[in-house]
């Protein structure tokens, strides 16, 4: 057609050869082939993968930090309170930032300007944290930089007044704002709350364009009521601190329990640590009032004797020949170090007699016994709620061969924690109840478990009372003012095994007022090593500080009132020099 | 009598031609005002475009092709003069030498070769229609390097790279035998390591990002991954008019002029792409129809290379955003914002259309 007509017009006209004709249209096509295929590629193939791409580019999911709860004393007093702090974060692939503004931010961020930009070329992740935990108005400058792809987010920073002093009870949170240790673990889900989120379209310039989903709202978490009472606390923390000092000590704790209803007043360890920047804290962070076991000693003989007691065999008064000091089980033998001749079962308490409370203890039958340690709570975990609280030793009594119910009875080849002992005595202080243990604020009393009977509880807290009394074995347990029952022990560490030698574990464990017992106080003190190691010597004056004071700041009757002893100021003029 | 003036108006359009174009730049429209953000300015500035375009469109129909013949070589030697000009003289913006500053106005004498030089190359061999010999064909070589040349030294890559491509259908279809044409790209082949020294540092960035635009992700790669992702997260059936995310979302750059491809491809998808195509096809194989009826060699030559020129636009810029070609500053033809290529393009189909039209009179 072409060749006919043109030629006809112009026979001279340039042809196209029909083959070269092909081979372009051939070339046109070919050239748009490979955009459809290209095309298909796209968005047939690769779509998926694509799309995915694309929606990362846009779509982000913030994160709305919920409050953290707070840890208050039983007075509402805070013990650890979140305050809100920012963190900057970045979106590499989004941030645009010139040298200047690089310059600007290092400054503010206290970074240097290479290791920043190096956060940005980092550009495989999405999210990179370039400063956690600012304070708020730090944040705020680093923002009015305007920098695309550099973002904001409110986060909390956890903080303990008390630091040092409550450490080992309330514990302290990650970075991440999750509890590490103490309450603060423990009651991680109680306190958190639950985080919110957001789910946004963002332009390139990080603007939030719209929501993708409702908005979902933080939940905040809840406030903890601790059972502690923070002055008793502080006043506990200082005495053991004072005299884990002074009597250069390894360790140290004291526990502070309301002997009515069980809860834990207070409760301290030597060494501690700062919560508020917990760094080097091993061997610090333990809370050894209950984690620590070691062999009570003389502080178990009163439940030795309340058994025999119990199983109506003696009486306070009952008279027991304890002999010279050495008394003889099968190959072995145990000895006293003061106590000599025919005592009273007080006196044996009195004047911490092993031989004395070892044949009232071998009167009993071993499964009577052990009945009598378990139902006190010796061998089993105290529930206490606490992480990492233990259970101690206190062996089957089928195993037990007569020489180790001897020395079981005076608190050896047993162990126990600070936190047991101070809840075993409470039989004594309610009257032969036992109260299960709290460091939640509780509005009522809870219901105890009647370990021994009532007249057998009140003869104990008469005995324990002769331990305080000249004659006892810790005279400096005394409070003014207050009839004081109590109870001291020394025992020699057991390492590898063996008894160690100069190595002593001190405690005195015991309560007041006697007549109606409304605090229960223990403490320990691990290798005193500045001369005195006597229970009586080194914890009783710790447990005289803590309770005159605590029995103060309760406002406690009185119930040995002393002698009105009035003495006159020196300085007073006499009336009859008035002119 | 209106119906006579009407006549006479249009009697140099080629309706189907000129329709398909029409509603190829309807559909423009409201891509760009997507692409755009929707900007009523923008449009209705690109509405404007394309009525000055359509008038330019119909002055280029009514010159009868003997009259651009007789222009073909005063052009040709005027764009090299100014050509020249912007080489000593021209103003420098964003590190390119593109404009001259005439007092008056400035203007960019490249544009004007792209019509010039296919003229200047029809006027020659048309000239030598008898007789195609060797030395014919590097005469035409030379007529096509130079202003080339100059233009790779703005430096202009896009355009030089579409000036030499409508002179060389100029040459391949006035019979460039297959033998030189083997050489020659052997030739080129071979001056690649030694063009590749010479090419600015952004350039061989480009064409290295093409093999892997994730070498720079946010940098030189970064016009491409975006347009790929906005391709290929339309899918089947696209996102829908104004529902592209990177489009609409500030991800896509130059996404209103040489990328609104990516923003076609998004929100139209994959039928919407084969549409385009269609219509492009549709273009060309009319443009290639009326080189074919052309009557005499000058508008045979002109014809063919205006077409295949408009399907190399089309193709680079296309291939562009889709990753299969380096990125280069050529925008979409007839979907792209912007005045001077619309005008540029719209002197072509005016072009093809006297050619169409005027040989029938001609013919009578």
């Amino acid at each position: 057609m072409i060749s006919s007509s043109s030629a006809k017009v112009k026979p001279l006209i340039l042809q196209l050869p029909a083959w070269r004709r092909r081979a372009l249209l051939m070339a046109v096509l070919l050239g748009f082939a490979a955009l459809l295929g290209r095309s298909v590629y796209l968005q047939s193939i690769r779509t998926d993968f694509l799309q995915q791409k694309g929606d990362a580019r846009y779509s982000r999911a913030l994160v709305l930090s919920a409050h953290r709860g707070m840890v208050t004393d039983r007075f509402g007093e805070p013990l650890a309170i979140s305050t809100p702090v920012e963190s900057i974060w970045a979106s590499p692939p989004d941030v645009t930032i010139n040298a200047d503004q690089l310059k600007k931010l290092a400054g503010l961020l206290n970074m240097k300007p290479s290791e920043l930009s190096k956060k940005f070329t980092n550009s495989e992740r999405e999210f990179v944290y370039l400063k956690r935990r600012m304070p708020p108005e730090q944040a705020a400058q680093v923002m009015q930089l305007d920098i695309p792809g550099i973002f904001m987010q409110r986060e909390y920073r956890r903080y303990y007044p008390a630091g040092e002093v409550m450490a080992h009870v309330v514990g302290f949170t990650g970075i991440d704002d999750r509890g590490q240790e103490g309450l603060e673990l423990v009651y991680q889900d109680w306190l958190s709350g639950k985080p919110g989120s957001r789910r946004v379209i963002k332009d390139r310039q990080g603007r939030i364009v719209e929501d993708l989903e409702a908005v979902k709202v933080p939940q905040d978490g809840h406030d903890l009521k601790l059972s502690i009472d923070r002055k008793i606390q502080y006043l506990a923390y200082r005495e053991l601190t004072r005299a884990v000092e002074e009597n250069k000590a390894k360790a140290g704790a004291i526990v502070v329990l309301d002997a009515k209803t069980g809860e834990v007043l207070a409760m301290a360890n030597q060494p501690t640590y700062n919560p508020n920047n917990p760094v080097n804290i091993s061997g610090k962070s333990r809370n050894r009032a209950i984690t620590d076991t070691f062999e009570p000693g003389s502080t178990m003989k009163p439940f030795t004797i309340s058994a025999a007691l119990e199983a109506g065999n003696f009486t306070p008064e009952t008279m027991i020949d304890i002999g010279n000091g050495a008394y003889t089980i099968g190959k072995n033998t145990i000895h006293d170090v003061h106590a000599r001749g025919v005592l009273s079962v007080s006196q044996i308490l009195q004047k911490s007699s092993n031989i004395g409370t070892a044949k009232m203890g071998l009167t009993l039958k071993p499964q009577a016994l052990w009945s009598m340690y378990n139902q006190v709570g010796f061998g089993t975990p105290p529930h206490s709620g606490f992480p990492g609280e233990v259970a101690g030793r206190l062996r089957p009594w089928k195993n037990w061969v007569p020489i180790d119910q001897a020395t079981i009875c005076f608190g050896q080849g047993v162990t126990v924690t600070l936190l047991q002992m101070a809840r075993a005595y409470g039989v004594f202080a309610n009257d032969g109840e036992l109260k299960p243990l709290s460091m939640i604020k509780l509005n009522e009393p809870p219901i105890g478990q009647q370990v021994i009977s009532a007249k057998t509880a009140r003869e104990m807290r008469d005995m324990l009372e002769l331990v305080v009394q000249p004659g006892g074995t810790a005279p400096k347990a005394q409070v003014v003012g207050y009839r004081v029952a109590g109870k001291t022990g020394t025992a020699q560490k057991v390492e590898n095994g063996q008894y160690a030698n100069g190595r002593y574990i001190a405690s005195f464990v015991g309560m007041a007022p006697a007549s109606d017992p409304r605090l229960i106080i223990a403490v320990m003190i691990d290798e005193p090593s500045a001369g005195a190691y006597y229970g009586g010597a080194v914890a009783a004056p710790v447990f005289s500080k803590v309770m005159e004071g605590s029995l103060r700041l309760l406002a406690v009757p009185q119930d040995a009132p002393t002698n009105n002893v009035v003495i006159p100021p020196a300085n007073l003029p006499e009336v009859g020099e008035v002119v | 009598m209106i119906r006579l003036f009407l006549k006479r108006l249009t009697a140099h359009f080629d309706q189907f031609l000129l329709g398909t174009l029409i509603f190829t730049m309807l559909v423009a429209l409201f891509v760009l005002y997507s692409a755009s953000g929707q900007s009523i300015d923008r449009m209705s500035s690109q509405a404007v475009n394309i009525m000055v375009a359509l008038s330019v469109l119909w002055i280029f129909a009514n010159i009868p092709p003997q009259h651009l013949q007789r222009v073909a070589v005063p052009l040709y030697l005027l764009g090299m003069l100014l050509l020249i000009g912007v080489f000593l003289f021209g103003d420098v913006s964003k590190g390119a030498r593109r404009w001259l500053n005439l007092g008056v106005m400035r203007i960019q004498p490249s544009e004007l070769m792209r019509i010039a030089v296919p003229m200047m190359l029809a006027w020659y061999f048309a000239r030598r229609e008898d007789s195609h010999r060797f030395s014919d064909y590097v005469i035409g070589a030379i007529m096509l390097a130079l202003p080339v040349g100059l233009i790779v030294k703005q430096p202009d890559l896009g355009t030089a790279l579409l000036i030499s491509a409508s002179g060389f259908y100029v040459l391949f279809l006035a019979g460039l035998s297959w033998r030189l044409l083997i050489g020659l790209t052997l030739a080129v082949g071979a001056l690649v390591p030694l063009i590749w020294p010479l090419l600015h540092d952004y350039q061989r960035r480009r064409i290295e990002i093409l093999f892997d635009p994730y070498q720079d992700p946010l940098g030189a790669g970064y016009h491409t991954i975006q347009a790929t992702i906005a391709l290929g997260s339309g899918g089947l059936a696209g996102k829908g008019w104004l529902q592209g995310t990177q489009a609409q979302l500030d991800f896509l750059p130059e996404r209103h002029t040489d990328f609104i491809f990516a923003v076609f491809g998004e929100e139209f998808g994959l039928l919407g792409n084969l549409l385009l195509l269609i219509l492009f096809t549709v273009i060309i194989a009319r443009g290639m129809l009326i080189a074919a009826n052309a009557q005499n060699t000058f508008s045979r030559l002109l014809a063919g290379s205006i077409t295949l020129t408009f399907f190399t636009y089309a193709f680079v810029n296309m291939g562009m955003v889709s990753g299969i070609l380096p990125v280069v500053g050529v925008p979409l033809p007839l979907i792209s914002y912007g005045g001077t290529s619309l005008v540029t393009l719209m002197i072509g189909f005016g072009i093809l259309m006297s050619i169409q039209t005027h040989k029938k009179l001609v013919a009578t």
